[in-house]
């Protein structure tokens, strides 16, 4: 690895169109090839009278099916794995809050593919083999935590387990390790620098920070550039998901204009969420994936529900991978607050445990200061005491309860039975203030 | 011992107090005292009134959130030290007050107060031989 490019894998970084599409053809035919392995892909091509020899060009690719997290869900828990089990040496899990967790295997050379990806990732923001990696993202399931901190070892970074939480120790090896690098949800980052300011530390000049790597959660141009005048960094957004390994999809070069995904690694397909039809360029549509470079799992047209657009195929870092713009919402009604995956249906599961409530609520999700925040209004179904001890503890209970389902605290408002609006048929149970959305 | 209050749970936003009054208005009732205690968020607005169980009744037609709650109203002398002197004797015999609101009615003072200790708080008025009013006395 030479220091001085700007590339880490230049052979297929700066791949021409054309040498990338030949090179996506080719892996595309040997992973369906590799799915004939794979029982549930194997029964879903005999379904649809579909062969591993009838994906010609990569055009071809509309003719399979799109695979979705409820196929994950169903084959529950190794029957999409592509390999016998012996075979595998990592599994990832998603917490399984609404129904079957989701289980992602590895064989050893997904790991290494994946180090690789991430390692391309940090590289192409400017991190070296000298540099000081901090990973505050969380580890065990969450894949920030592994995903990263191989990437960074690839690299050659010195990289520290730092994990999410405890800003005191965060900032103190911030300091005593020379730290470069931090790799964090966006609002932990905002978290960190609130400590450094009551602790008196001046970013600027008491720390060797260059470069942020923020993801995991949605956030705004704004918020980025708030996040970069607090610590005098820039900030990259990272694009990843656990059903694709985990972060190493799709980064921000230094151009910070739009996030490239590793067509090496990825197809990818951007389609009306309604019609499943492609949409052109610049219109946002729900992003769908296929892995190119992968054993264990490979997944096929997995419809991610993420929404976003293609802003480029060029740029002027001399990469030639697609440029997609930052998610901009949902095409179902996962929210995703402060790196944590939400479904209302969980919060309305806590809810109707309380015989004190009616069955309305609402959630609201706003962006307070730099801070994403979830309120979620819940009507009193009978004023059962006129004690606001017992009012207050009954909302005290129900923070408790959610935070348990959800692994976060939203504030709990009470409110008078009738005053949430209640619309025609599907009610209204989510309204998203926050700026990124706005 | 105890007379009904109208406890009555409101947004804290404009126009729900309005809603609430009119209704009571509308009914022909005469509020004797009422007081209000809030959070960010909602409050607790607490009447003492004519006719109260009518009232409750005329609330949670309208779809209010609504309870008749049990208070005490002790009689006292307005003057200086006799709230005290009332208080201190409901909370030696071990009472505690989950709130407490005054108002003059006819000349003397009226101490309104809630607790989940009714039985030890009747002991302590009568052996104590405190004045307290009943619903009879607010009807007008």
């Amino acid at each position: 690895m030479d220091d001085k490019s700007p590339y880490i894998h230049p052979q297929y970084e700066t791949m021409s169109r054309e040498e990338l599409e030949k090179l996506q053809l080719e892996r595309l035919q040997a992973t369906v090839e590799h799915c004939m392995n794979s029982s549930f892909y194997k029964k879903r091509f005999d379904e649809n009278g579909l062969k591993p020899e009838d994906i010609k060009s990569l055009d071809d690719i509309r003719k399979i099916p799109f695979t979705t997290k409820q196929d994950l869900r169903d084959t529950y828990p190794f029957g999409m794995a592509s390999v016998p089990l012996r075979e595998c040496v990592r599994l990832h899990s998603s917490s399984g809050t609404t129904g079957n967790p989701t289980v992602i295997l590895h064989t050893q050379k997904d790991i290494d593919e994946w180090a690789n990806a991430v390692a391309r990732c940090l590289w192409m923001v400017g991190l070296r083999p000298s540099d000081v990696f901090q990973n505050s993202s969380g580890y065990g399931m969450f894949t920030g935590g592994l995903g990263f901190q191989y990437g960074a070892e690839r690299l050659g970074a010195l990289t520290v387990p730092a994990a999410a939480g405890n800003s005191l120790r965060q900032i103190k090896f911030i300091k005593d390790f020379g730290t470069t690098a931090i790799h964090a949800v966006p609002s932990y980052v905002t978290r960190l620098y609130e400590v450094m300011q009551s602790e008196g530390v001046d970013p600027r000049k008491d720390t060797k920070l260059k470069v942020l790597a923020i993801g995991a959660e949605p956030h705004s141009e704004e918020q980025r550039k708030r996040i970069e005048n607090m610590l005098g960094v820039k900030a990259y957004n990272s694009f990843g998901m656990s059903e694709m390994c985990g972060p190493g999809v799709g980064f921000e070069c230094q151009e910070q204009n739009g996030l490239h995904f590793w067509e090496d690694y990825y197809i990818v397909e951007i389609v009306n969420p309604d019609t499943l039809e492609p949409v052109p360029d610049g219109e946002i549509g729900e992003l769908v994936l296929t892995t190119l470079n992968r054993e264990a799992m490979p997944l096929l047209r997995y419809r991610t529900r993420d929404l976003t657009r293609v802003l480029g195929r060029t740029c002027p870092c001399g990469r030639n991978h697609i440029r997609l713009d930052r998610m901009r919402g949902r095409s179902d009604d996962m929210m995703v607050l402060r790196g944590v995956n939400i479904f209302p249906i969980q919060i309305e599961k806590i809810l109707m445990q309380f015989k004190e409530l009616a069955s309305n609520y609402l959630i609201t999700l706003t962006t307070d200061e730099d801070n994403d925040n979830m309120t979620v209004e819940v009507e009193l179904e009978e004023l059962f005491t006129d004690d606001f001890q017992r009012l207050l503890s009954l909302e005290k209970d129900i923070k408790r309860r959610l935070k348990d389902e959800i692994l976060l605290t939203p504030h709990v408002k009470l409110v008078p039975k009738g005053t949430l609006p209640v619309s025609e048929g599907k009610a209204v149970r989510v309204i998203d203030k926050r700026k990124v959305y706005q | 011992m105890t007379i009904k209050q109208l406890s009555i749970f409101i947004e804290n936003k404009g126009g729900t107090l309005i809603e609430v009054l009119d209704l009571l208005s509308k009914a022909n009732i005469q509020i004797i005292a009422s007081t209000i205690a809030d959070t960010k968020d909602y409050g607790i607005y607490r009447v003492l009134c004519s006719q109260a169980a009518q009232a409750y009744l005329i609330l949670k037609e309208a779809g209010i959130n609504v309870q008749l709650s049990d208070v005490f109203a002790l009689s006292i002398d307005d003057q200086p030290g006799r709230a005290a002197d009332a208080v201190s004797r409901i909370s030696d015999a071990g009472v505690s007050i989950l709130y407490l609101y005054s108002f003059l009615w006819k000349s003397k003072g009226v101490l309104v107060f809630r607790t989940d200790e009714s039985e030890k708080a009747k002991e302590a008025i009568m052996l104590n031989k405190m004045k307290f009013l009943t619903e009879e006395d607010f009807s007008v």
